[in-house]
């Protein structure tokens, strides 16, 4: 079986401060990290080949920095790595990242995709289900558990609001994954070393027979305009005063809106 | 200070230090109070090939030696002890069978040991025999291609949890100290079972247990070295493990004193933050000194140890007695430091006091450490006239 994990380098946004005339993330010396969720991705997949026969590749689109997470991802236990990366890809949006990267699974084969639920830089959960779209494959979103798998049938939870739905799909199939699938290991020693010494797959938009006008912004339909944090609209109330007057007048605003 | 560690001894810390905060700090205090063994913690340290360290690479392990299980043990130890005495004393067990294996003993047990699929203990002090390890009264006799065990062993840490254990026994008892022999006894084994589980000071995640030989079968292909060698075998190993013992030492001081700074450098007393107090400041900078010195002695024996150096008996209880007093006055000191805070369970320094009293008992109390390093000293100075 061939498991391919679709993973993405972010900024570690533990450590990242927002400036405050802009509004906007202040990446600059700020580690990358991968993305939290693809972690779990990777879990699920090492976990997978270490009950049946199967090998995982990691694909990332990113920038040339990109190599240590592919690097991180082999110390997990990924057998290879490929990094697709080329100025062309440049201003992608996530349409355009989902055809990007589907045009790349073509090329690399697959049984099956996973991929973390979401990225924490831009939260849309759409590149993974886009690129079932694109691949004209099943996915399951959310999986939070795997309960059976075969060579031609797999059996998940799909976390839902109140509650979750068990699904069975065909294989190939792409799953998207949320933390509660799964601990993601720490990297092994021995990971580590070959890690080290790993080669690196490198693909550009020729070796996926793409056409450059349907990649990079030109290939991106988002245009963004502006990019702003949401108006808070609720009233805040600061309670001053000592400690004793401040619980009093909190009480009796939680009487008023019948909170209390 | 820089210990010119190579890459990969910093790739070893790293890993090291990355479970110890990820997956040992936050579960620590609990493991402590509910006497637990870590078991997820040990498939964790598994997974990261950390059991295989020092196993060569032809049985599956990394092939290193004792400078990055001291790393390893130092890191693990600066999170707790509890769990990086099961770390360490799995080491321990191992030795025999590493020092003295045949090559049939070695394929059949180091591959898993290296994959930390089985754990091991090393199984030699009894009620009557502590210090004095000659004193042990469990036998072993020959009976067509067996040995039949008869007896008990104390304070086994790992015992119960453990699937190998390197037991000394006595063969021929007339021979006194040349009739020990050393042996591989798996989990399981009829007559083998496990007595008592101790309720401790310290270490509480670290189990201790006595193992229970009721004429227990053990086959003769099982046998370490030759008949006669046990104490051979038990002594090389203690000299090979000690180091980590002192690695221990040396983690959890620095443990201690990081919560201690930290501590010190917010609470204020007199409007001021009691860093500011010379008083403090001095114990501060002893506890550093203190820990430097360690580190120093533990790596370089460590060093001295993986050079193939021969006689390594009065190098190792050095680095043990040093860093493992240093581990008892610092974390004794740094919760002085915290005044009352430190003695409450709310902060981890007075399970790092409890827990590092042990370090200057087992594997040879401080004292026998003293008597062996003059030994020693004694024979060099009558070599010198
Ligand atoms: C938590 C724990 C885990 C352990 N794990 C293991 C294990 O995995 N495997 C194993 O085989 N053993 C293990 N031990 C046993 C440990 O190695 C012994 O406790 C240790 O060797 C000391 O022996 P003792 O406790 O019987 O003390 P004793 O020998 O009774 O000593 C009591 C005191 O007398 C002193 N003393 C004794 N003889 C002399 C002397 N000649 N000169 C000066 N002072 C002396 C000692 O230093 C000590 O202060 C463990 C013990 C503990 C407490
Ligand atoms: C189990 C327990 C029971 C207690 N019972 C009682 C009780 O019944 N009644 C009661 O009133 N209190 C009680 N206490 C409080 C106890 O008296 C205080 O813990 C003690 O006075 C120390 O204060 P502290 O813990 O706040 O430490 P801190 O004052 O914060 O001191 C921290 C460290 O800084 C040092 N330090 C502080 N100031 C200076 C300075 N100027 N120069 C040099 N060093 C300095 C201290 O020596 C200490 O090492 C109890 C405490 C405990 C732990």
């Amino acid at each position: 079986m061939k498991i391919v994990v679709c993973i993405k380098q972010v900024p570690d946004t533990a450590e990242v401060k927002i400036n405050p005339q802009t509004n906007t993330l202040m990446r600059d010396g700020v580690p990358s990290i991968i993305n939290p969720y693809d972690l779990h991705a990777i879990e699920a997949a090492v976990a997978i080949k270490e009950v049946m026969d199967a090998t995982v590749t990691v694909l990332t689109m990113g920038p040339p920095q990109a190599e240590v997470a592919l690097r991180e991802s082999i110390a997990m236990g990924a057998d290879e790595a490929v990094l697709l990366s080329d100025r062309a890809f440049a201003g992608s949006d996530t349409w355009a990242t989902a055809y990007t990267l589907s045009g790349a699974l073509k090329k690399l084969g697959f049984d099956l995709i996973f991929c973390g639920k979401q990225a924490i830089d831009g939260d849309t959960a759409q590149v993974g289900p886009a690129m079932a779209e694109f691949l004209d494959i099943p996915h399951v979103a959310y999986v939070s558990k795997i309960n059976s798998i075969s060579d031609t049938v797999v059996e998940v939870r799909r976390m839902m609001d109140d509650g979750y739905d068990v699904v069975e799909t065909s294989v190939p199939v792409l799953f998207t994954v949320v933390r509660e699938l799964n601990q993601p290991r720490f990297a092994s020693l021995k990971g580590k070393m070959r890690a080290k010494n790993a080669q690196i797959r490198k693909l550009t938009h020729a070796d996926i027979e793409l056409d450059e006008k349907d990649l990079g912004l030109s290939g991106s339909p988002t245009q963004v305009k502006n990019i702003f944090a949401p108006e808070m609209k609720k009233e805040r109330v600061v309670f001053e005063g000592k400690p004793e007057e401040q619980v009093t007048e909190l009480h009796n605003v939680l009487k008023s809106v019948k909170c209390i | 200070m820089d210990y010119f560690f190579t890459e990969e001894q910093i790739m070893i810390r790293d890993l090291a230090r990355q479970i110890a905060e990820e997956r040992v700090v936050p579960v620590r205090a609990e493991l402590d109070e509910k006497e637990e063994f870590p078991r997820d913690i040990m498939k964790v340290i598994a997974q990261a090939d950390l059991f295989g360290l020092f196993v060569p690479e032809q049985y599956g392990g990394l092939g290193k030696g004792a400078v990055e299980l001291c790393i390893a043990v130092e890191e693990l130890s600066r999170a707790c002890l509890g769990v990086s005495t099961s770390y360490a004393a799995n080491a321990l067990g191992t030795f025999p069978i590493l020092l003295f294996g045949t090559d049939t003993q070695k394929n059949t047990y180091l591959p898993d040991i290296a994959a930390g699929k089985k754990l091991v203990a090393f199984g030699l002090t009894e009620a009557n025999a502590g210090s004095d390890a000659a004193g042990i009264q469990t036998t072993a006799v020959k009976d067509g291609d067996d040995y039949i065990l008869n007896g008990t062993k104390q304070w086994i840490t790992n015992g119960s949890e453990a699937e190998i254990y390197t037991i000394i026994a006595m063969t021929d008892k007339a021979k006194g100290a040349r009739g020990a022999s050393a042996f591989i006894v798996e989990k399981g084994t009829p007559g083998f079972t496990f007595g008592k589980k101790e309720k401790k000071m310290g270490i509480r995640a670290s189990v201790t247990c006595e193992l229970v030989f009721d004429n227990c079968r053990v086959p003769k292909e099982n046998i370490l070295g030759k008949e006669g060698m046990g104490f051979i075998v038990a002594m090389k190993t203690l000299d090979q493990s000690r180091i980590g013992v002192g690695a221990q030492g040396l983690g959890v001081a620095q443990g201690a004193f990081e919560e201690a700074v930290k501590f010190a450098k917010t609470r204020i007393q007199f409007e001021k933050p009691i860093i500011s107090f010379q008083a403090i400041q001095h114990m501060i900078a002893d506890m550093a000194i203190e820990i430097e010195a360690a580190r120093a002695l533990i790596y370089s024996v460590a060093r001295f140890i993986d050079s193939g150096a021969k006689d390594i008996t009065k190098p190792s209880a050095m680095a043990k007695t040093f860093a493992t007093d240093i581990g008892m006055k610092v974390t004794t000191n740094a919760l002085q430091v915290m005044g009352g805070s430190g003695y409450m369970r709310d902060y981890p320094v007075e399970k790092m006091m409890r827990d590092a009293k042990i370090l200057q008992i087992y594997e040879g109390t401080n004292q026998i450490q003293r008597n062996v390093i003059c030994q020693n000293l004694i024979k060099e100075f009558s070599r010198m006239k």
